[in-house]
């Protein structure tokens, strides 16, 4: 341990200040990624609630709960709290408090700007929220935001766009300040391939959110200024492209998809080679990997508008490129089954939650390269397939990893362990609930059930009550999770500094005690052997 | 027609419930295959990727004394071949798919050209070709219509094909190469009868084709929906097609040309004139109302 950090000659004035000040006024980036991830926490509540809508509804065939507008206003809603409100704020949030742990940085690079970029995050979903309240409800139609769909848009319209403003401005803030403090603020003599990986997957997240937030920021106020100042860049009656819209806005929509799950695969690559008590396989090809799948998001657009009436060249393109993407992917997933290979595995919480990424993530890739395929996707597009496709990938792919990055970390941060039986437990039901939840979606979509309907012919009846029933149960389950953390917050069993004893993770947020001090690594630490080699 | 008969109780289309249905056109069956063939490619890679993973969790157990080969950092030569490998299945699944890409974008030779246009939420079909003059619109049938409301109190299995039957069907022939030809008179729709493999969205401003051939044989009633979010009843704009064996289309075409045109009125003795315009003008109502 040579960077122990010595709390007793902390300064009385380094201690946080007491009060709403703290939190309002936060510059310290373990209190701005806290705020961060029980925001992040409350989005997947609110998230998590319409989608319980949803699924009831879907129930049974016949309209029972809600009209056919309410419900289109729950499913555009869902994806966007739970696409800007809960999974980016939640990897924004580790990255605050692990990037500058794990590099030995003192804070994040712009303390400030830091602020700014999380407070921006309250307002814009109030205002998104607000917008139920408005006289025509809120958005419906779909959180791709097709025009001329959504320019039929009543009220809530100016203020959606409005929303996904903010947000869009607090996501390059964030990446901003992930990538001046990665490049400036690293230990003396850790090179950018010494980075632990999480960092590394971060700094190419942060790198693909500054290239297509500002796209969508474009494409929103295009369709603001066709709805209020009649332009018409996607009007086909005023010489404008629909079409136009779809292209804009899925060369930000397919790395916005990167986005969500590229720093998973950082968490991944930090909690499995933990508890194999083995270094992670071909860690530089991991990073080459990564790299590529980011390069490769930005020309693979086109395979969400196979449907939309391509030529056949774009076809052949779009195909053969999204395909490659699994190559890469495949990659990650190999050297991730490696680093277990002869390990000496244990089963704690975030290993259990790695385990179901790894599998159902898998599961999500399949189906990806299925979708990859022009003919058969014709049949797929727009039908429940998908939708189970891109759920695996999101809830037992992003959330998973998500919530094993907090049972990995929370004992740094608050210096407790938490219930491993309720975290266990937690584990199992959500994994059980999230297959039945999400697998019978992939027989409804090649039965041929479309997605985002309310209602559906009885034919499909079946698997639908069975989803419903998996939805609530995940649902509920995730309340197991709020206990734990609460409280894991509120005490419990001391962690050591190490936290994993006997699986001995690698890394410098290891070194300082837990829970990790109000200011950490205010000089600069000497990396020793073992560390670099991480 | 007993095929008819068959193809109606089938339901939606020839799905099983849980996987595509093979269907009736040589290219559904083309894409059925290279699902079925695409889908068995994964699941081997999977036996053998989860296989590896699951033999880890088993074998590599510290509870059953395990001990970490910490000198297994990396290894050029498995990095190389994991990633040659699936380079190689990757071809071997797009060669194949791209052929069928081939002859899917191949609008040539139709033999009926037919314009669809979306409506919220509703079809409109106008024929060409043999069939020109011939123009109509499709929308959900009344008793799906009063029991898919809001607290209807109707049972949706008591209702025939609930969601899922039209007032008045598109009618095509078998054996024929008909092209579509989709536009969209507010917002994208997309026209899809699975059995047909044929998909294609329907945008304002933009005409997209697609084709398809049913196998002689094979006529009856197919049924799909709208696939493009379009709003509030996005969900209740079905497409219903009803396919004739050429003969019966014939018959169905001149049927519909002669209830649309009031031409014959003149061939006729003045005598039966007034008697034949009533019938004229009521023909003509419905067809109207049916616009």
């Amino acid at each position: 341990m040579a960077n122990t950090f010595d709390a007793a000659h902390e300064e009385h004035h380094d201690l946080p200040v007491a009060g709403i000040k703290r939190w309002l006024f936060a510059t310290n980036h373990k209190d701005i990624g806290t705020m961060y991830l029980v925001f992040s926490l409350i989005m997947f509540f609110v998230g998590g609630a319409m989608a319980m809508v949803i699924r009831a509804e879907l129930f049974q065939p016949g309209l029972q709960l809600v009209d056919p507008a309410f419900f289109n206003q729950m499913t555009t809603n869902h994806a966007l709290v739970m696409i800007f409100g809960a999974v980016m704020p939640a990897f924004v949030g580790l990255a605050n408090w692990m990037v500058p742990l794990q590099i030995g940085a003192p804070d994040m690079a712009l303390p400030r700007m830091n602020n700014f970029s999380f407070w921006l995050l309250p307002f814009a979903f109030t205002l998104l929220l607000s917008t139920f309240f408005v006289p025509g409800g809120a958005v419906a139609g779909g959180w791709t935001l097709y025009p001329p769909l959504a320019l039929q848009t009543g009220n809530s319209f100016p203020m959606l766009i409005f929303a996904i403003h903010l947000m869009g401005a607090s996501s390059i803030m964030g990446a901003i300040n992930v990538i001046v403090t990665i490049m400036n603020m690293r230990a003396p003599g850790m090179t950018l391939l010494q980075m632990p990986l999480f960092c590394w997957t971060w700094l190419i997240t942060a790198y693909l959110l500054i290239a297509v937030m500002p796209v969508l920021a474009g494409a929103v106020t295009m369709l603001l200024t066709d709805h209020f100042f009649k332009t018409s860049f996607f009007n086909a009656a005023g010489g404008g492209d629909p079409l136009m819209f779809e292209h804009i806005f899925w060369f930000f929509g397919h790395p916005e998809v990167y986005i969500m799950i590229l720093p998973a695969f950082g968490i991944i690559s930090e909690i499995l080679p933990t508890f194999s008590r083995k270094p992670l396989f071909g860690a530089t090809s991991m990073i080459y990997a990564t790299a590529s799948i980011g390069f490769l998001s930005f020309i693979v657009w086109g395979h969400h508008m196979f449907a939309d009436g391509m030529p056949m060249a774009a076809q052949l393109f779009f195909m053969m490129s999204t395909m490659l993407i699994s190559v890469p992917t495949g990659v990650k997933v190999f050297n991730w089954t490696a680093t277990m290979w002869r390990g000496s595995l244990s089963f704690e919480p975030p290993m259990l939650f790695a385990l179901g990424f790894l599998f159902m993530f898998t599961i999500g890739g399949f189906s990806g390269v299925m979708l990859a395929i022009v003919p058969a996707d014709f049949q797929y597009n727009n039908t429940y397939f998908v939708v189970a496709h891109f759920h695996y990938v999101l809830v037992p792919g992003a959330i998973f990893a998500i919530m094993g990055a907090v049972y990995y970390w929370m004992p740094k941060w608050t210096g407790n362990m938490y219930s491993m039986g309720l975290a266990k437990t937690h584990f199992w039901l959500s994994t059980i609930f999230v297959n039945i939840l999400f697998f019978p979606q992939h027989f409804l979509g090649l039965a041929g059930m479309p997605r985002r309907v309310p209602d559906y012919a009885v034919q499909f009846a079946d698997w639908n009550m069975v989803s419903s029933i998996g939805g609530f149960g995940f649902g509920l389950s995730q309340i197991l999770f709020v206990i734990v953390v609460i409280q894991c917050a509120r005490g419990g069993k001391k962690a050591t500094a190490l936290v994993w004893e006997g699986a001995r993770p690698t890394g410098l947020e290891w070194s300082i005690p837990s829970p990790a001090p109000y200011h950490s690594f205010t000089t600069a630490p000497i990396l020793t052997a073992a560390e670099l080699k991480h | 027609m007993a095929a008819m008969a068959v193809a109606d109780s089938a339901g939606a289309n020839t799905s099983n419930g849980y996987n595509l249905p093979v269907g009736v056109t040589d290219m559904s069956r083309e894409i059925y295959d290279l699902h079925m063939f695409v889908f068995w490619i994964c699941v081997g890679i999977a036996v053998v990727v989860f296989g590896a993973m699951i033999y880890s969790l088993l074998k590599f157990r510290r509870s059953q004394g395990a001990v970490a080969d910490t000198s297994m950092m990396h290894s050029t030569k498995v990095e190389v071949i994991w990633t040659l490998v699936p380079v190689v299945i990757l071809i071997v699944m797009a060669v194949p798919a791209g052929e069928t890409i081939l002859r899917m974008e191949d609008m040539r030779d139709s033999g009926l050209s037919i314009r669809v246009t979306g409506y919220q939420w509703k079809w409109q079909y106008q024929y060409m070709d043999a069939g020109q003059g011939i123009n109509y619109f499709s929308t959900l049938s009344q008793d799906s219509n009063f029991a898919r409301q809001l607290h209807s109190g109707v049972d949706p299995s008591t209702v025939p094909n609930y969601l899922l039957s039209v007032d008045k069907p598109l009618v095509v022939p078998s054996g024929v190469k008909v092209r579509l030809l989709l536009t969209s008179m507010d917002v994208i729709h997309a026209w899809w009868i699975p059995d047909f493999g044929a998909k294609r969205d329907a945008i304002p401003g933009f005409i997209n084709e697609l084709w398809f051939n049913v196998t002689p044989g094979k006529e009856g009633i197919y049924r799909g929906q709208c696939a493009a979010l379009c709003g509030r009843d996005h969900g209740f704009m079905p497409i219903v097609v009803e396919v004739k064996t050429p003969d019966d289309f014939k018959k169905w075409v001149d049927a519909q040309k002669a209830a649309a045109a009031p031409a014959t009125v003149a061939a006729l003795a003045p005598a039966d004139r007034a008697s034949v315009d009533g019938q004229v003008l009521k023909s003509k109502t419905t067809l109207q109302d049916s616009n």
